[in-house]
Order: C-alpha cells, then structure tokens, then sequence
C-alpha cells in the first residue's frame, strides 16, 4: 500500500491518470451488439493479415542474402506480430465469448480466417518477399493513417502505434524496390517477375464488402476503394523510379481472402503454426 | 565453448623487446586497440576464435529457427524470433569487431562455407520438441554465458566490447529458455516427458560445449598469457555443472548422469564425462546436423547473391549520378 505522500506526488497522479486513460477508452462500438459481427469480421481482417505476413516474414530468419537484411526482416515480422495481438485481442473483447488473440490465432480453421490472399502466398525469393511487402505497405500505411481518425478510440489507438512501425517498413520497402529494380539485369528481372505474380492479388486491397460498408458507416474505417487513387499514385512513382513496368492491362483480381476463400497455402502455414496446440489441446506454453 | 578447441600461433619461447612490451601492457590490463602493434601470432589466433564464434551465433540462428513458425503462442513466436534475431545481431557485432583485425566478412564467410573453419559442435544437435527451446536457453546459452561472461575482460578491445554488448543479451536468453522449461517441467505429462528429453538429448553436448579436457587442450597456455582465453575449459564445464544441476532439481527434472554427486567439502559436483568420441565425430563433421546446417549457411549465401549483387550495382550507379551531376553543376 503506498503512502498518502506517495499517492500525492504529482507525477505519480500524472502518471495513474494516464494510465487508466490508456486502459479504459471509452468506445461504445466495443459493446454495441448490432455492429458486433462486422466488426469483429473486420478485426480478423486485419489481424489475420498481420498475422500471416508475419508468419511468411519470420520464414526468413536465418536464411537472409546479408545478415543486415535477416535482421531487418526480422524486425518486420516481429512488429507485425506485435500488431496481430493488438487487432485479435481488441476482436476478441468485441466478440466476447471467452476467446483469446491466442486462441482466434491457434484454433481456427481457414475458412474462418480473414487475412488478404497477398500475404499467404509462399515468400519465394526476396524479389518476391520484398515487391510483396511493397504492394502491401502503401496501402496498410495509407489505411493505418487513416484509421487514426477512427470513430473508434480503440481502433484509432491500435492505428496509432502500428502506424510508427508500418511508416518505416514503407520507407524500407520502398528503397528496396528502386534498388533491386534499378540494380543488376538479373535483380531487374526477379523485380519484375515478382511484380507480374503478385500483381492480380493487388485488386483484392480495394474491394468492399457489407463488412466494410457496416464498418465505414460506423465511421470506423473508409472504404477501401478510397484508398486505391493514392496507392496507385506510390506504387506508380516507385516502380517508375525503380526502371520496372506496370503489369500491362488490367489482371482479374484474384480475391476471396477477406471472406475465407483462400489459396491452397493457408492450410500448410495453418497445419504448421497451430500444430502445437492441435496435438496438445489446453496445454499451457 | 562459441569458440572451441583455437589454434594459438604464438610463441612461448624467448620474446623480442617488442613482444615482451606487448606481453607487459596485457599483463597491466591494458586493452589493445586495433591500429596498434600486435605480434602475428595474436592476431591470427583471434582472427579464429572471433570468426568461430560469429560463425556459432550465425550457425546457432537455425536449431532455434526451426521452431519460429511453429511457436505455440503469439507471445512465444515473438520472444523466440527475437532472440533469434539477437543472434544474427551478436554475429554481426562480432564480424565487425573481427573486421578491425584486416579481415573481411565475406573472407570469413567463404572459410565457414568451405569448412575451413568450424563453428561450435553444439549446433550440429536437431530440435526436434518445442521443449528443446527451453534447453537450448537454458543449458547452450547458460553454457555460452560461463564463458562470455570472463571474456568481457578480453584484451583485444573490440572483442572486448563485444562480449558486454552479447552478454547482457545472452543472460535474457537463458532466463527465458528457463522459463520455457518451468513451464514445461509443470504442465501436462506430455509436456514434463519433452522436457525431460530434451535435457536428456543437451545434457552431454551441452558439456561438450567447453572442449576437451585440459589434459588433451594443447593450445589453451598461449592463448591465456594474452588474455583471449580466461579460464581453463575444465573450470568452466565444473562451474557449469555446478550452478545447472541445482536449476535442474528446481525443474523436478533428473540429470541423465548416475555417477552425479556432491562434494559438501568442495562444493563441486562430480560427473561423467561426455562421450569425447562423438565429440571429435561432430568436430570433423559427422554430428547428426553438420551437412544440413553448412548447406543451410551455404545455400542463404548463393541464393542471396543477386540481392547482393543488385544493391552494389545501384549503389555504383548512384554514385555516379551524383558525380555527373555535381560536375554539371560546376
């Protein structure tokens, strides 16, 4: 028990004051039960797709070109990670059934997973892995940006933080790409056949759904169209900068993801990341 | 030990007045810096144990890698892939604090490649259950730190500095590979018998980790007069065994050993030895993971050529946009 002086020091009750802040963000959209199945969708979307790019990241460690760039892959995979237990753990207070970020991660089949399709696909070599990350950051730092004006506190606090981490990958990626694109023939050429195959998994970024549309009149998040203007912009700058052309003509978007369609990769990162917990059910680790 | 059975190239006949200066300043306690004068035979011995132990560190990021994509928990997945990354950051430390003795990294590098240098004997052991993260915490990195922790007073300087930087890192490893293990050794049965496997599998190598013993270690002499190795590798393994056996008992968990006891006089325990056969085995190259964790090395170096390649080119490019155009600009 702290003494009365102890309690009455003003950074101390600076401190608790910001503390419990922290804690208890008054958000009615946490407890609001028609929003409930959307929102707690739109929070595995997000989560899941942290989730599995981290997982595909953290393949890397190890095994990178320089030990420069293991480590920063790394530290990428850490932060997203770091990300999906704050979106699964905020899904799991809003679907309020007793689960867990552990437990949503651990114990779902991939139909009930929500992650985009993008980031389930195999690393392949570091042209992949790194035009993928690309592809991906301009649109979550353009997302995540936004989100910090969520409707939402909680959601716009969860934005907040990844935002710092997620504005550095992009720088990252970026860089990487007009390096790699504008380096070797050979580089130039794995840049571009990365960009061909990742291509038609791009569109699936800005197709909206009843989720999305439950979730943007909330005034929680835009609508995903609205993000494809500025991140056709970034991409458009840096492959040009980069020597790379964009994919001719307009792929079939690849999509399904978002809804628990996915590639027949997720179920071999599933069966490898939840084994532990399928074989020993309720262990504790 | 990171650093196993080094060759020492000195000479311990009659010194020159410069060697015998050099000699003295060690003596003092003095650090020596890297533009100084060092005989030969120093630098070169150095140049084998810091490679050899950037080597283990880098080497040393795959038994535990192994297991990232299968860690139980979102919180393990983290801790495990970080302390991974410390690795490859401790490999990293040590490359560059090697580089200040003339060599390069892709030198050391390609000598790794072509088995011309070794890395430590304990990484050509397979994980094969998530409990061996917890023993590989517990008993590599607690074997690793005995050893790292004396060498922080090191008289090479960079070498020096390296070791505080890895050894405030390592004793988080250990504990949180301690910590795996406690949560193991009191889970379900399953989870108490992967527990006790995997220190029935890491004990032995564990040992071996220190090298032969001094008996048989030819090289050890030399290398203390110049304070690049501190202590003699039977004193270590004693040590070791000493503080594990007690953290073992703690676990609820039975070191695979009959012949353990305690000396209440000594305050040592007394222990078999490990099968130093098999240890000469795995040294030459015949341990049950050497060709997977080589090709493994071997295979992220070729396959990352053309990433390497790539970002030399647009830095040359680069640099020479910026020539031409500040020459334009004239």
């Amino acid at each position: 028990m702290s003494s009365p002086s102890d309690m009455n020091t003003g950074d101390v009750v600076e401190l608790a004051a910001k503390e419990a802040a922290q804690q208890d963000v008054p958000d009615h959209h946490v407890t609001d039960v028609a929003l409930k199945p959307a929102f707690f969708d739109w929070l595995c979307r997000m989560g899941d797709t942290t989730l599995i790019l981290g997982h595909r990241t953290s393949e890397w460690c190890g095994h990178g070109p320089a030990l420069e760039e293991d480590i920063a892959q790394a530290n990428i995979a850490l932060d997203l990670i770091g990300h999906t237990q704050m979106w699964l753990g905020l899904a799991a207070e809003v679907e309020d059934e007793g689960r867990t970020a552990d437990t949503l991660a651990y114990l779902r089949d991939a139909m009930k997973f929500r992650n985009l399709l993008l980031v389930e696909l195999p690393k392949g070599d570091m042209a992949v892995t790194i035009m993928r990350q690309f592809l991906f950051d301009a649109w979550h730092h353009d997302y995540l940006g936004k989100l910090t004006g969520s409707s939402s506190p909680r959601v716009a606090e969860i934005a907040a933080k990844a935002l710092k981490e997620v504005t550095y990958h992009l720088e990252r990626s970026s860089d990487l790409v007009v390096r790699l694109g504008d380096g070797t023939d050979a580089s130039r050429r794995r840049m571009q056949d990365a960009l061909e195959l990742l291509w038609p998994y791009t569109g699936e970024m800005f197709v909206s759904d009843e989720v999305d549309r439950a979730i943007a009149e909330a005034g929680i998040a835009p609508l995903v169209e609205d993000l494809h203007a500025d991140w056709t912009e970034t991409v458009t700058e840096i492959l040009k900068e980069a020597t790379l052309e964009l994919p001719s003509g307009t792929a079939y978007a690849q999509k399904g993801g978002r809804t628990g369609r996915h590639t027949e990769h997720l179920g071999f990162v599933l069966a490898e990341m939840q084994f532990l917990q399928r074989a020993y059910p309720g262990a504790s680790w | 030990m990171y650093a196993q059975m080094v060759e020492s190239e000195g000479n311990r006949g009659d010194l020159t007045a410069q060697e015998r200066a050099f000699q003295d300043r060690i003596d003092a306690g003095e650090k020596i810096e890297p533009k100084e004068w060092m005989p030969e035979g120093y630098r070169k011995t150095l140049i084998r144990q810091m490679g050899q132990h950037a080597h283990s560190e880098i080497v040393g990021q795959l038994p535990e890698g192994n297991w990232i994509t299968r860690a139980p928990t979102l919180e393990r997945k983290a801790i495990l892939l970080a302390k991974v990354q410390d690795e490859a950051g401790h490999g990293l430390y040590l490359y560059s604090a090697a580089e200040t003795l003339g060599v390069t990294r892709d030198e050391l590098f390609e000598a790794l490649h072509s088995g011309k240098m070794k890395y430590s004997s304990i990484f050509n052991y397979p994980t094969l259950t998530w409990a061996d993260m917890g023993a590989v915490g517990w008993l590599v990195d607690g074997a690793a730190i005995m050893n790292q922790v004396p060498l922080q007073r090191t008289s090479y300087g960079p070498y020096s500095r390296a070791m505080i930087r890895i050894c405030k890192e390592e004793s988080f490893h250990q504990r949180q590979g301690y910590a795996i293990m406690m949560k193991m050794a009191a889970g379900t049965p399953e989870q108490k018998e992967m527990a006790q496997d995997a220190l029935n599998r890491f004990w032995y190598p564990a040992l071996m980790m220190f090298g032969p013993s001094d008996k048989d270690s030819v090289h050890s002499e030399q290398s203390m007069a110049w304070k690049i190795k501190m202590n003699t590798n039977d004193e270590l393994r004693q040590k070791f065994v000493n503080e594990t056996v007690p953290q073992a008992e703690l676990l609820g968990l039975t070191v695979p050993d009959e012949n353990l006891t305690y000396d209440e006089q000594t305050g040592d325990y007394s222990f078999s030895e490990p099968d130093w056969a098999e240890f000469f085995e795995v040294i030459k190259g015949n341990g049950p993971c050497n060709r997977e964790r080589l090709q493994a090395r071997r295979d992220a170096w070729s396959e990352g050529e053309w990433f390497r390649d790539g970002l030399t080119a647009y830095a040359e490019k680069s640099a020479k946009r910026r020539a031409a155009a500040a020459l334009a600009a004239e």
